[in-house]
């Protein structure tokens, strides 16, 4: 039984925001069915109880102090953008504007 | 006298004494990287007039009479993972071509503030997601013990530059093994500090409570000298341990293992380990031995379960790192014909700037962290993290170091797994445990099989770098004794184009 469905696989592709074609879903849904299969194998450990650990450090809430300090300039900002507009990033429409 | 393959420690001393400037040093390694980066392919970016200015400013700094530090002056090649204003920053990806970050990473600002002169950047995996370079979306760099095999990855350009002598240090970033593998398979010393003692800031993020910068050179107490350049508390990072650097360069210099207790991790041999590496490992195990120092075996259970989940842990925390590459702020963008909205746009360049590890890992990490799934794999991970630590405590109540190989195998052949990404994934199953736990670990170079690097990794506690340097020399010294210099003098030497 394969650990993930090509439907599953299509779905996972719309959430990752990617836009694949067929072919490519195909080859991803047998390699993530492998891949799904092979690190299944941490349900093997007996963990009940086992505090999950998320980080290497135990940091907790860490601030930096509350001044002004200089920031990028709006030329600097945009500088790496693929559209602009003004002193702004142009995006494509983001609204259905149809209405 | 051969500057190129004179090491940072010796160039430092040469530069400082007047008897080399900064703009020889530096060109001396440009006409190297001309020579034979042709068939090494480490960088993916080289400016030779900007590093030569680079070079006279340093030149400038010293005839100025500024006191600086014991590198100013050498070169180094630089990941292309670290964001640089002055050179295009793209960590190996299509969707990053040309772009010029608006700020330094905190590591570039401090190896620029220590005078060292940057020659380029690196090839590196895609994002830092594989293990031989063959994931970069430009081109795989090569081994120059052998060009047809891997350079390792994902620093596999800086593993190239530095092995190919056309630098005598790199960066690199470790986050299940990217320094540490690709040091062993070309012969160097490579170096992962405790998570937080090296700034992640301007550091293109893979899996951040992983990623760990680090340096790679041709021997302990250059990566040393690099570590201490630029370690240290960032308060860019909010992750950067607020700790003093641990005296690495001090320990290096020690290089004595008398009475040091040395744990053998029992769990990283026989099955899947190729016969050269594990001689090569018993061998050095017995020279530490014969050096003074007290070995033992120590068990380590659940190191086994780390690979799997790192495979469910860095994915996850890849996924929602790359959300970032969106198509609307820096970087490519496909599609925008007008017709199409913002998230068909980024759909259309997610698909077409990013390779296909990149994709499988963003969707496995989807996966991994989609409700109904959630606790079965990545919760699960996450307590045998739990249990890796636990491990490793329980292991250093009875040893200060921890040592394996660092590499189940020497350098695979290129093409060998390319298509095989359960293969892959196995060449960082012995470097794993410790970037879960974020423990200091080391690769220094411990003899050939088949004619290839071998390494020993040798691991300590959370900020006991100073140890890792310390066993590291020590072996390191031992060795070049028996060999009569460094492994990488055994290495074939490249033919230089014209």
């Amino acid at each position: 039984m394969s650990a993930i469905t090509r439907d599953e696989v299509s779905h996972l592709a719309r959430l990752s925001r990617l836009a694949l074609g067929d072919d490519e879903l195909d080859h991803l849904a047998a390699q993530l069915d492998q891949i799904i299969s092979a690190v299944a194998r941490v349900q093997e450990v007996a963990a009940e109880d086992i505090p999950p650990t998320s980080h290497a450090l135990p940091l907790t809430n860490v601030y930096r102090a509350d001044e002004v300090r200089p920031c990028l300039t709006p030329e600097q900002a945009l500088a790496g953008a693929p559209a602009t507009e003004g002193q702004r990033f142009r995006v494509p429409r983001i609204l259905d504007e149809e209405a | 006298m051969d500057l190129v393959k004179k090491g940072a420690t010796e160039l430092g001393e040469l530069l400082a004494a007047g008897e080399a400037s900064a703009v020889e040093v530096a060109e001396a390694h440009l006409d190297r990287i001309a020579a034979v980066d042709g068939q090494v392919k480490a960088f993916l970016h080289v400016d030779r007039e900007a590093t030569l200015a680079q070079a006279r400013k340093v030149d400038e700094r010293r005839a100025a009479g500024e006191r600086l530090g014991p590198l100013a002056g050498v070169p180094i090649a630089h990941k292309d993972v670290f964001t640089t204003t002055d050179m295009p920053t793209t960590a190996g990806s299509k969707i990053l071509e040309g772009w010029r970050p608006p700020y330094d990473a905190t590591v570039t600002a401090r190896l620029r503030e220590a005078g060292l002169v940057i020659l380029g950047k690196t090839n590196m995996d895609e994002f830092a997601m594989g293990s031989s370079t063959e994931n970069s979306a430009y081109f795989t760099s090569r081994n120059p013990w052998d060009l047809e095999r891997i350079p390792g990855g994902s620093s596999g350009g800086s593993s190239a530059a530095v092995a190919a002598y056309e630098a005598p240090l790199s960066t690199g970033t470790d986050t299940g093994g990217s320094i540490r593998q690709p040091a062993a398979v070309t012969g160097l010393v490579g170096m992962k500090p405790t998570y937080g003692g090296s700034s992640r800031y301007g550091v293109i993020a893979f899996a951040s409570s992983l990623d760990t910068p680090g340096p790679f050179a041709r021997s302990v107490l250059d990566a040393a000298l690099l570590h201490e350049a630029f370690s240290g508390h960032d308060p860019m990072d909010s992750t950067s341990v607020s700790e003093a650097v641990p005296p690495v360069v001090e320990a290096a210099r020690r290089a004595d293992v008398n009475g040091l207790r040395v744990g053998v991790v029992k769990e990283f041999a026989g099955e899947g380990y190729q016969p050269g590496v594990t001689a090569r490992f018993d061998e050095t195990v017995e020279l530490l031995e014969s050096l003074g120092a007290k070995v033992v075996e120590v068990s380590c259970p659940h190191f086994t379960y780390a690979l799997p989940a790192y495979y469910l842990i860095a994915p996850s925390e890849c996924s929602s790192n790359l959300a970032r590459f969106d198509a609307m702020r820096y970087g490519l963008r496909i599609g925008d014909d007008g017709s199409r909205s913002a998230e068909e746009v980024m759909a259309l360049t997610r698909a077409e700037g990013f390779g296909p590890e990149v994709k499988r890992r963003i969707m496995l990490g989807t996966y991994a962290l989609s409700s109904g799934y959630y606790d079965a794999y990545y919760g699960k991970a996450q307590q045998v993290r739990t249990l890796i630590k636990r491990d490793f405590e329980a292991a250093f109540e009875q040893v200060d170091v921890l040592v394996s190989p660092t590499t189940p195998t020497t350098a695979f052949p290129i093409g060998e797994r390319a298509d095989d990404p359960v293969a892959m994934y196995l060449a960082d199953l012995c470097t794993i445990p410790a970037n879960l736990t974020g423990n200091a670990a080391i690769s220094v170079p411990c003899g050939l099989a088949d004619g290839l690097p071998v390494g020993l990794q040798i691991m300590a506690p959370v900020l006991g770098d100073d140890r890792v340097y310390r066993v590291g020399a020590a072996v390191e010294r031992a060795l070049e004794d028996r060999w009569g210099g460094p492994l990488l003098a055994q290495a074939p030497e490249l033919v230089e184009a014209k």
